[in-house]
C-alpha cells in the first residue's frame, strides 16, 4: 500500500481569486475556504460561512457554491503565478470563510506553498484553538489577523462569538508568527468611533513584532449574495463610511505608534 | 550623480492656455495643398516623377499660409486651423469628394469643410482621375485579390487610398548637419556619379529632387522666421515680442543648419514631423527615440546652466501640444477603423542603446510627464521595457496608466530585440528599435516597413471552410470540401489552413500591386533624404532605396478563430454533441437570434426595388407587407441553436490559462504567421505578420457572420492577440499568460494584447508596483506588448449595458469575491459613484 502524501489532503473551498493585491504582500492568489466559525453581520462574502455545498443565485442563474479539491490542484494553479509572485514579492493567500476551519486542509496547502518555494498568508479570525494555529505557522510569512472589537459582549453580538480566545491567540501567534498584521473591518454601528478603533489600535501595539494595522472600511458588495441565498442582510441599512470620518479613524489608530493603511 | 531626475517637473501655464486654443474650433478640410499641388503637376506634366514630386513639394512650401499660433514657442503648421487637414488627391479623392456633404456631419471623425473649399477641391479634383496611385494600383491587382477585398476577407484599404507613412526617419541626422548638411550629401553623391554609370539617369533624377526638397524646407523654415519678425514688430506685449524675436531666430538657423540649443533641435524636429506629413498623407509617422536624439541638446544646455529642467519641460509640453495640431481626413470606413482622428505618432522612452546599456535618461521621464501634462492622445507614447530598465521608469509610466488615458503602451525588448534580428537588422540597429503606429518595431532612419499594409480577418476563411468557398451560391475561394465529409478534427483545421494560404496569397498580390504603384507615382524625396541608403543607392524609399524593407500585413481575431476551432474539437469531434453540419446551421440561424431587423430592412429594400423594376407600384403599405414576409421568413428564435449555443457557451475559453485551448489559439496564430513570411515584396524585402487590429475588430465584425464560438453574426471580432472581451474570467495574470503561449517572436511586425483594468487595482504605491509586477511577469513570459484600459465611469456605465463584455471585470476589494457583472443595478452604481471620486 502506497503512503499517504499530504498533497492529496482535500478540503473545500468556493472561490479562486488570481491577481489579488490587497490580501497580503505583492500579486496574490487567493483561495477562499469555504466554512467559518463566525457569523459576522456585515460579512461579504455570506456564501463562505457555511461549509455545506450551497445553491447561491447570482445575476439570475443558480450556481453551487463549494466544491472539494486537493492540495495538489489548488498548488497547480498557484504555480501558474509563480512569475508574478517573484516579481512583485507575492504568493499566496487563504481566505474565507475561515481557513482554521479547515485545518489540515490549511496546515497541508501552506506546507505545500512553502515547499515549493511560494509565499504564503492567511486571513484569519484567529478563533480556534491555539493546538490547530501553532502548526501552521510554521509555513506561514504573513499572518493578517482580525481584531473587530476589544468588547467581548459587542463582539459577540455582532459576530457571535466572543473576543477572549481571538485576543489570548494574538498574543501568542505574534511571538511566533513570523510577521503579524492587525485588521479590522471598520463596520458603522459596530465599531466606528475613534474610541472603538483607538481601542483595537492600542491592543495591536502591545503585541510584540506588530508593526502595521489595516482599516477595512465597510462596503455593502456582500448585499446580492445574501439575496441569492435567500437569507436577510444582518447588518441592515447602514451608512457607508465617509472620506472624513475615515480620515478621523485613522488619526485615532496613529496614536497607538503603529503604521495605519486603508484598505489593505 | 544619478543616472536621471524623476521628480516632478511642474507644468507651465502656457500649456493649458495651448491646449484650450487646440479645441477652440471644430476640425476642417483646408484646399491650399490639393491646389498648389495640382497647379505644379500641370506644369511639370512630362517630367521624370521624382523631380515633378519635388518640384510640386516645392511649390506647396513657397506657397502654403505661414500660421503662428497665440502663446506657441515652437511653431509650423500645415493648416490655418488647428487640428484641421490638407487634402492629397494625388492618392485618392473620389471617396472624399463622395462625402463632401456629410463628412462635417457624420459621427466617425467629423470634418468641416466650407463651399469655397468644395468648390476649388472639385476644381483641383478634375486633374486627378486616372492619375492616382490608387487607380495605378487597382489595374496591376489580380481580379481574385480584388473579389476577396469585395467579399471582405482583407482590407489593404490604408495604403490603398494613402500614403504610406509608418516610418521614423533619421531625425538626429537633421538635428545635427540640417538640411543644408543632407542637401552636400546629395551634392557630393551627384559629383561622384559617373554620367557612364548605367543607372546615372534614374540616380541624378532622384538626387536633384532631394536638392530640391531640401530647398524648400529651408524656405519654408524662413518664411516662419518673417511672419515671426512680423509679427514681433506688431506685438505690444514685450514678454511675446521677445519669444517671437527668438522664434525667428530659430527659424533662420534650423532645419537648414544643425541645431546648438535643445531649444532648436525642439524646433528643428518639429519641421521634420510637420514637413514629412505634408509631403504624403501617411499616418504612423513616428518620431521614435526622442529621449536618445534630443538627449546631447538637452544635457548641453542644461549642463552649461542655459536652460532650467523646466523650461526644458516646457519646450517638450509644446512639442506634443504640437503633436496634436495636426490630422487626416480618411473615408467613413476607415475613420471608423481608426477612430479618433488619430495621427499614431508613436514616440518611445527608454530601452537599450546600440551596445546594449540602459538608455534611460532625464528625457525619458520627461516624455512621460509631457503626456500627463498636456493629457492628450498624441504622441502615442511608448515604453521600452527591458530587463535592465529601472523600476523607476516603469512607475513613473504606471503613474500615467493611472490616469485611464490609454498610454503608454509596454514593449518587451526582451522579444522584440531577437525577433528583429531573426528579420535580419543587425543586433545594434535591432537594439536601437523604436514602434511604428501602435505597435511594429522597426529601426529608425533606416526602414520602409509597411507596416500596415493590409487588416485580414482571420475569422472570414473559418466561415468559408463551413460554405466550401462559397458565397451566396458564387465561388470566391477554393473549395475545400464538404463539412460532411471531414471525419476529424484535423481535416477541418486543414481545410482551414487551405483556405488561409489561398487569400494570404492574395493579400501579398494586393499589397504588391498598391507598392509598385506607390514606386511609380508618389515616389517621396523629401522622405526618402531622411532614411539610409536612399542617397547612396540613389532611389527613393519607395523604390528600395532604404537598408530594411519589409511588408507587414495584420491578422486579427485569433481569439474568436482559436475559440471556434476548440468548439470543433471538443463539441464536434470528441464529444460528439452535435455535427459540423447542425453547427452550420446555427450558424447559418445566428443562433437562432436570427438576422437582424436592419437586414430585414435591406432586404425589402432590394425586394421592393426589384418589384418596382418590375413595373408594380410600391408604397408604404406594400412595403410593410414585404416587410412583415420578410421577417416571417428569417429564423425566428429556436431552442435547438441555443441549446448548442449554451454547449458553446460553456466551453472553456482563450484567456483563462487553460493549455489545451491556449495552444490552440498558438496554432490558430501560426496559419497566419507561417504562410505570410514566406513572400518578397517589390522593394527587395520580405513579409512580415502582425497580429493586432488597431480598431478595425469593430467595422469588420460587422461583416462576420456567426462564428463556432458563440459570437453572434456583425459583433465584433477579438482585438489583437486579447482574449475575446468577456471570455477572460480568471483574472489579468491568467489572461496574460494565454497570451503569451503565442508565437510573439514570429509576428515581428507586432501584436497588440488590451488589458482592462477597475482602477481598484491600481491604488496607491503598492497598486502600482503590482502593476508593474504584473507587466515585468508578463514580459518575463514572452509576451511582446501590452497596454491598459483603465476601466473610467463612462466604461463601467457600458458595462452595466453589455455585461456580456466585462464578464471578466473584477473589483478589487480586501478579501472580497465577486465580479461588477455579477452585482445588481445598486451595487454597481456605487461603484460607478466611487470610480469618479477615485476608487476605494
Amino acid at each position: 500500500m502506497e503512503m499517504y502524501d499530504y498533497l492529496d489532503t482535500k478540503g473545500r473551498i468556493f472561490d479562486i481569486q488570481r491577481f489579488s493585491v490587497h490580501d497580503g504582500p505583492g500579486i496574490r492568489t487567493i483561495f477562499f475556504l469555504k466554512g467559518c466559525f463566525l457569523r459576522c453581520r456585515w460579512c461579504c462574502n455570506p456564501e463562505s460561512q457555511s461549509h455545506e455545498i450551497e445553491q447561491m443565485t447570482v445575476a439570475g442563474k443558480t450556481k453551487t457554491i463549494g466544491r472539494d479539491v486537493t492540495v495538489r490542484e489548488l498548488l497547480e494553479i498557484a504555480e501558474k503565478d509563480r512569475i508574478y509572485y517573484s516579481r512583485s514579492g507575492g504568493g499566496v493567500t487563504l481566505s474565507g470563510g475561515e481557513c482554521l476551519y479547515q485545518k489540515d486542509f490549511t496546515l497541508a496547502l501552506l506546507r505545500g506553498c512553502k515547499e515549493k518555494g511560494i509565499s504564503t498568508a492567511i486571513e484569519t479570525t484567529g478563533f480556534s484553538d491555539f493546538k490547530n494555529i501553532e502548526p501552521i505557522l510554521e509555513y506561514l510569512d504573513v499572518c493578517l489577523m482580525d481584531i473587530k472589537h476589544t468588547n467581548s459582549f459587542k463582539h459577540k453580538e455582532f459576530t457571535g462569538v466572543p473576543n477572549e480566545l481571538i485576543k489570548e491567540n494574538a498574543k501568542l501567534i505574534a511571538k511566533k508568527a513570523k510577521k503579524l498584521i492587525i485588521r479590522v473591518p471598520v463596520i458603522p454601528t459596530f465599531n466606528d468611533t475613534p474610541e472603538e478603533i483607538g481601542e483595537i489600535a492600542k491592543f495591536a501595539a502591545t503585541l510584540p513584532g506588530v508593526e502595521e494595522i489595516h482599516l477595512l472600511p465597510y462596503h455593502r458588495l456582500g448585499y446580492d449574495k445574501y439575496m441569492g441565498l435567500g437569507r436577510e442582510y444582518s447588518i441592515g441599512d447602514v451608512e457607508l463610511l465617509s472620506p472624513e470620518k475615515i480620515d478621523v479613524l485613522k488619526h485615532a489608530a496613529t496614536h497607538s505608534g503603529l503604521i495605519v493603511k486603508i484598505g489593505g | 550623480m544619478a543616472k536621471y531626475y524623476n521628480k516632478e517637473i511642474p507644468k507651465s501655464p502656457r500649456i493649458d492656455v495651448l491646449k484650450k486654443s487646440l479645441f477652440a474650433n471644430k476640425p476642417r478640410i483646408e484646399s491650399d495643398r490639393a491646389v498648389l499641388l495640382t497647379e505644379s503637376y500641370k506644369a511639370t506634366e512630362g517630367l521624370p516623377i521624382i523631380e515633378r514630386r519635388a518640384k510640386a513639394f516645392s511649390h506647396i512650401l513657397k506657397n502654403l499660409p505661414v500660421t503662428i499660433r497665440e502663446n506657441e514657442l515652437v511653431v509650423g503648421a500645415n493648416t490655418v486651423m488647428p487640428r484641421s487637414c490638407q487634402t492629397f488627391p494625388e492618392y485618392s479623392f473620389q471617396w472624399l469628394e463622395d462625402e463632401f456633404e456629410t463628412i462635417a456631419t457624420r459621427s466617425a471623425d467629423p470634418f468641416d469643410i466650407s463651399e469655397e473649399t468644395k468648390a476649388k477641391l472639385k476644381e483641383a479634383y478634375k486633374y486627378w482621375g486616372g492619375k492616382t496611385t490608387s487607380e495605378l494600383a487597382s489595374s496591376y491587382m489580380c481580379d481574385e485579390a480584388a473579389l476577396a477585398i469585395e467579399h471582405n476577407i482583407f482590407t489593404p484599404g490604408n495604403y490603398y487610398y494613402n500614403g504610406v507613412g509608418h516610418v521614423t526617419v533619421d531625425y538626429g541626422k537633421v538635428l545635427k548637419m540640417g538640411y543644408k548638411g543632407i542637401r552636400k550629401e546629395a551634392e557630393c553623391a551627384l559629383s561622384n556619379l559617373c554620367i557612364a554609370n548605367e543607372e546615372y539617369c534614374s540616380k541624378s533624377a532622384f538626387l536633384r529632387a532631394v536638392i530640391e526638397v531640401c530647398d524648400a524646407a529651408i524656405i519654408f523654415a524662413n518664411r516662419y522666421a518673417d511672419e515671426a519678425e512680423r509679427l514681433a514688430s506688431e506685438c505690444t506685449d514685450s514678454v511675446r515680442k521677445s519669444e517671437l524675436l527668438e522664434i525667428a531666430k530659430n527659424c533662420r538657423k534650423v532645419p537648414e543648419n544643425g541645431a546648438e540649443s535643445f531649444y532648436e533641435a525642439c524646433q528643428s524636429f518639429w519641421f521634420v514631423q510637420l514637413l514629412i506629413q505634408t509631403e504624403s498623407s501617411g499616418h504612423s509617422i513616428s518620431p521614435g527615440r526622442f529621449d536618445q536624439y534630443m538627449y546631447p541638446y538637452y544635457k548641453k544646455d542644461l549642463d552649461s546652466g542655459k536652460i532650467t529642467r523646466e523650461y526644458a519641460q516646457e519646450l517638450v509640453d509644446c512639442v506634443w501640444i504640437k503633436l496634436n495640431d495636426l490630422s487626416k481626413v480618411r473615408d467613413l470606413a476607415s475613420a471608423e477603423g481608426f477612430a479618433g482622428y488619430s495621427m499614431f505618432q508613436n514616440l518611445i522612452c527608454g530601452g537599450q542603446t546600440p551596445d546594449g546599456r540602459d538608455a534611460t535618461n532625464d528625457l525619458s521621464f520627461m516624455c512621460i510627464t509631457a503626456s500627463l501634462h498636456t493629457n492628450l492622445p498624441q504622441p502615442s507614447l511608448s515604453i521600452r521595457v527591458w530587463n535592465g530598465s529601472p523600476h523607476d521608469l516603469l512607475i513613473w509610466a504606471a503613474k500615467l496608466t493611472r490616469t485611464g488615458i490609454g498610454l503608454p503602451a509596454y514593449y518587451n525588448d526582451e522579444v522584440i530585440i531577437p525577433a528583429l534580428v531573426s528579420r535580419g537588422l543587425t543586433m545594434a540597429d535591432a537594439r536601437d528599435y523604436n514602434i511604428i503606429g501602435c505597435v511594429e518595431p522597426q529601426k529608425s532612419g533606416k526602414t520602409d516597413g509597411w507596416h500596415d499594409a493590409a487588416f485580414f480577418n482571420m475569422c472570414r476563411p473559418l466561415e468559408l471552410v463551413f460554405t466550401n468557398g462559397y458565397e451566396n451560391g458564387k465561388l470566391i475561394s477554393i473549395e475545400t470540401g464538404d463539412i460532411k465529409d471531414m471525419k476529424t478534427y484535423e481535416d477541418f483545421f486543414n481545410a482551414y489552413k487551405k483556405q488561409m494560404k489561398y487569400f494570404i496569397a492574395l493579400m501579398v498580390n494586393a499589397d504588391n500591386a498598391i507598392d509598385m504603384a506607390h514606386a511609380q507615382r508618389c515616389p517621396l524625396p523629401f522622405l526618402s533624404s531622411m532614411i539610409e541608403d536612399c542617397i547612396g543607392r540613389g532611389k527613393s524609399a519607395q523604390e528600395g532605396g532604404a537598408i530594411y524593407n519589409f511588408t507587414g500585413p495584420q491578422g486579427f481575431g485569433i481569439a474568436n478563430v482559436a475559440d471556434s476551432l476548440y468548439t470543433i474539437k471538443k463539441l464536434v469531434f470528441e464529444q460528439g454533441k452535435f455535427t459540423l453540419s447542425e453547427l452550420k446551421e446555427a450558424l447559418d440561424a445566428n443562433f437562432g437570434k436570427g438576422t437582424s431587423s436592419q437586414d430585414a430592412a435591406s432586404l425589402t429594400e432590394s425586394i421592393a426595388k426589384v418589384l418596382a423594376a418590375k413595373g408594380e407600384e410600391i408604397n408604404a403599405e406594400s412595403i410593410a407587407a414585404i416587410y412583415n414576409s420578410v421577417k416571417a421568413k428569417l429564423p425566428a428564435s429556436d431552442s435547438k441553436y441555443q441549446k448548442i449555443l449554451g454547449e458553446i457557451e460553456a466551453l472553456d475559453k482563450f484567456g483563462n490559462d487553460i493549455d489545451e485551448v491556449d495552444l490552440i489559439a498558438r496554432e490558430a496564430a501560426y496559419s497566419y504567421t507561417k504562410p505570410v513570411e514566406k513572400y518578397k515584396n517589390p522593394r527587395g524585402g520580405t513579409y512580415q505578420a502582425g497580429l493586432y487590429p488597431v480598431s478595425a475588430n469593430v467595422p469588420l465584425g460587422a461583416q462576420t457572420g456567426a462564428t463556432p464560438d458563440g459570437r453572434y453574426a456583425y459583433t465584433p471580432v477579438a482585438d489583437g492577440v486579447s482574449p475575446t472581451a468577456g471570455r477572460d474570467v480568471s483574472g489579468p495574470t491568467a489572461s496574460a499568460n494565454s497570451v503569451s503561449k503565442l508565437d510573439h517572436g514570429i509576428a515581428s511586425n507586432g501584436t497588440l494584447f488590451n488589458m482592462k483594468f477597475h482602477p481598484s487595482a491600481l491604488e496607491g504605491d503598492s497598486g502600482l508596483e503590482s502593476f508593474v509586477a504584473l507587466v515585468r511577469g508578463y514580459f518575463d513570459r514572452k509576451g511582446s506588448h501590452v497596454q491598459f484600459n483603465v476601466v473610467s465611469r463612462e466604461t463601467l456605465l457600458d458595462a452595466q449595458k453589455h455585461p456580456e463584455n466585462y464578464q471578466g471585470l473584477v473589483v478589487r476589494v480586501a478579501g472580497y469575491s465577486a465580479l461588477f457583472t455579477t452585482l445588481s443595478k445598486s451595487l454597481q452604481d456605487d461603484i460607478i459613484n466611487r470610480t469618479q471620486q477615485g476608487g476605494f
